[in-house]
């Protein structure tokens, strides 16, 4: 099972590297990490993508608490959260390849943000599967190179973590 | 005091003030060129400062010190191999949830990071080992992060603090100010347990027939032993012990059934095994005590009292789980209880305990049994502070010591590390002046830091280390012999030194015993000099430590004296002994 976590931390240098080695040490999977600083600049905000049972994600949970850099853990339901991931995607194409790359992006909402004579960049957001659907389709022309953030959440509603 | 006000000073007095703020009176420690900035400010400060012969040792005596009295124990190092000397101690101490604070010297803010002559990433080596860390970037900050770090070791699951000190910024000039809080939103320890929670255990121990307490370290370290017992007794419930929660209850109360697990009494094992409630206080289910996981206590539902959440429903299922101080859940759990119907589950346990006494054998009427050296030293200083190395003499100085307070017995239990006792014994004797301290030790584990004799004889601490010389390095030998059809790899030690003349040598009082008469005049001789004394005993060599659970095996599946009898004492083969120095030594 998938869990997103919302961890606040202080934002102060070697927390990243605290919760990193936290999960390495204690043997815990991340699927993605994504960290940045939130409305208040003191704290930052990591997004942890985590695989495992429930009883995986309470001792995640509780570790992660143990650390003094760390503020809140909060586990985020997938039902009642705005996920979104961005990725930039590097596709071969020539000039006859680039008209459909446009269309499959413009189907995704996605944006060309760069072009040359043999590649195309594409920029997208969304969801973990949006992004999968779209790296698939653009496999077929050759993926030169690829780049994607993980995964952020807010919860939905006027609710904070 | 200073707080309140402040005063222009440089970040090395201002930790020296700090320190005092503390109330510390003791650090113990070894300079080098990035902590002398410090240095200087010892040499006018009222601190006592015990200067030691290896860092490890520094940090095992902040251990030891801080394990006999309760307080934050505090060493200090230079950067580089002076700080990772610390290392082993460190870890030492956040696996028994010690409280100490490190301090450690470290090159200039502007060189970090160069490979700079004795730089290393201490606060990254140290990460995994330590509650917590800090580097001081800005003097202006130290104040703030030593309140902050003497703070964290104490408070909820105590343990090491390291505080890396770059030497400008123990040079710069500060405006001295002593915080008087802490301000730490990520650090939050729960110590009141909740009410609900503790009503509801009351409950299942008013229903429980054959319950168990299962007391932990954390009882030593909350100071709960009083509130332990009441619990004890108004229930009627036995009492086990892990290694480190010994003391929690005195060896000779009736309710109490001696250390359960690997090493534990039968009666204790075969009772939490049996039992249909376990109450565990301040104790985590270490592989060590629960033996195989799966056949661990099958019809127990579990109470877990822990200050640390991270450790309830960590390796075992819990039913109840309490967060909180031991003694404040405690106290408050005493006042909802009442006695359950244990009469039979007690009587039943006395029985096992008269069927399978702890016991060893005397293989021959001249040979020293080293049980019978523990039997010895419990007899001859009753109120002792015993601490200990690792291996065999350890876990014979668990069973065979009469202990009567907490806080009596100091021991490596988590990370079981060689070394350790004698230099923790020293800590402790620092702490604790007018108590006699006998470092129970082995021939190898003595070896590890014995450089700590100059320690004691310079500083003029008694401390009395009884060595059970065996000529092994004893409990690896027994697994050697038990599981490795007796191929003694590598654990022959004998005649490595002479420890009398060893002890001597660095002005300590060396004495050996080769008798079994010979034994308890030796300690009492060596107690009495009130000096740092050597008994070197030479024990029967291939006893072995029962009863014993194998690793991996259910905690009732227990290999004992009968059923492996101590063969007489026998000389390893030497073709097989691939030490060239030791062969050597055996032939002179
Ligand atoms: C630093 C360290 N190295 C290795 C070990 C593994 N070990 C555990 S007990 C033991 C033997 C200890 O020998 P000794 O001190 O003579 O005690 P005995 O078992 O003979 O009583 C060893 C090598 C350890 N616990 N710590
Ligand atoms: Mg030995």
């Amino acid at each position: 099972m998938k869990h997103t976590l919302a961890v606040l931390v202080e934002n102060k240098s070697g927390v990243l590297s605290r919760v990193a080695s936290l999960f390495s040490r204690r043997g815990y999977n991340i699927d993605s990490l994504a960290v940045g600083v939130t409305e208040d600049p003191e704290i930052s905000r990591m997004t942890i993508v985590v695989q495992g049972d429930d009883q995986v994600l309470e001792q995640v949970t509780k570790q992660l608490n143990k650390l003094v850099d760390v503020i809140k853990v909060s586990d985020i339901g997938v039902d009642d959260a705005v996920e979104r991931e961005l990725a930039l995607i590097k596709v071969s194409a020539d000039v006859t390849a680039r008209a459909e790359i446009i269309q499959i992006a413009n189907i995704f909402r996605a944006r060309i943000v760069d072009v040359s004579p043999k590649s195309v960049t594409v920029e997208v957001t969304g969801d973990e599967g949006k992004i999968d659907a779209i790296e698939k389709l653009l496999r077929q022309f050759g993926i030169k190179e690829m780049v994607r953030t993980g995964k952020i959440a807010l919860v939905r509603g006027s609710k904070k973590v | 005091m200073t707080t309140g006000s402040t005063e222009k000073v440089n970040g090395a007095r201002a930790l020296i003030k700090c320190l005092e703020e503390e109330g510390v009176d003791t650090i113990f420690g070894y300079p080098g060129g990035q902590i002398i900035p410090f240095y200087n400010e010892i040499y006018d400060s009222n601190l006592r400062h015990i200067l030691v012969r290896h860092e490890q040792a520094a940090a095992h005596a902040a251990d030891g010190y801080a394990r006999a009295t309760g307080k934050t124990g505090v060493c200090v190092s230079t950067s580089g191999p002076g700080a990772t000397n610390l290392v082993t101690g460190i870890a030492t101490a956040y696996m028994d949830s010690v409280p100490i604070v490190a301090l450690t010297g470290q090159v200039p803010t502007f060189l970090i990071g160069n490979d700079a002559f004795q730089e290393a990433d201490i606060t990254g080596i140290t990460q995994p080992i330590t509650k917590h860390n800090y580097l001081i970037q800005d003097a202006k900050e130290l104040p703030r992060i030593v309140k902050e770090a003497f703070h964290i070791a104490s408070t909820g699951r105590p343990g090491p603090v390291l505080i890396d000190l770059p030497k400008d910024v123990q040079n710069a000039e500060i405006d001295f100010y002593y915080p008087d809080k802490v301000e730490l939103r990520g650090y939050k320890p729960t110590y009141k347990g909740n009410t609900q929670q503790i009503k509801r255990a009351a409950e299942e121990i008013a229903n429980s027939c054959m319950p168990i307490i299962y007391a932990g370290g954390g009882v030593i370290s909350s100071n709960a032993s009083a509130e332990l017992v009441e619990l004890a007794e108004t229930i009627n419930a036995p009492v086990t012990t892990t290694l480190l929660g010994i003391g929690a209850i005195p060896t000779e109360h009736p309710l109490h059934v001696g250390m359960l697990g690997m090493h534990g009494t039968k009666y204790a094992n075969y009772a939490i095994q049996e039992s249909d409630l376990i109450i565990a206080v301040g104790a985590r289910f270490d592989d060590r005590v629960t033996g195989k996981l799966e056949s661990f206590a099958p019809n127990a539902r579990v109470i877990h009292i822990d200050v640390d959440p991270a450790e309830i429903s960590k390796n075992v299922k819990v039913q109840i789980p309490i967060v909180g101080d031991a003694k404040q859940v405690l106290k408050s759990l005493n006042k909802y209880i009442r006695c359950c119907n244990s009469e039979a589950w007690i009587e039943k346990i006395d029985h096992w305990k008269k069927e399978y006494p702890l016991n060893y054998r005397q293989v021959s009427p001249d040979v020293i049994m080293p049980q019978f050296v523990i039997e010895q030293i419990s007899e001859a200083c009753r109120d002792a502070i015993i601490v200990t190395e690792v291996g065999q003499h350890q876990m014979w100085a668990a069973q065979f010591f009469k202990y009567k307070k907490p806080r009596t017995f100091i021991t490596s239990g988590g990370l079981g590390t060689m070394g350790y006792g004698f230099p923790a014994a020293i800590g402790a004797k620092v702490g604790k002046p007018d108590k006699t301290v006998i470092n129970i030790a082995g021939d190898g584990s003595f070896q590890m830091n014995s450089q700590e004799l100059a320690t004691a004889v310079q500083n003029d601490i008694p401390v009395v280390s009884v060595i059970l010389n065996n000529g092994y390095l004893g409990m690896v030998r027994q697994w050697q012999e038990l599981f490795y059809d007796r191929r003694y790899s590598h654990t022959y030690i004998k005649g490595s030194v002479d420890f009398v003349k060893l002890a001597e040598a660095y002005g300590a009082l060396g004495l050996r015993a080769e008798k079994p008469s010979e034994v308890r005049p030796a300690i009492e001789e060596a107690v009495r000099s009130g000096r740092p004394a050597v008994v070197e005993v030479i024990v029967e060599c291939e006893a072995n430590v029962y009863p014993m659970v194998p690793a991996g095996a259910a905690i009732n599946e227990i290999l004992d004296i009968e059923e492996h009898a101590d063969t007489p004492c026998a000389m390893p083969d030497l073709r097989k002994v691939k030490v060239d120095g030791v062969l050597d030594l055996e032939e002179q």
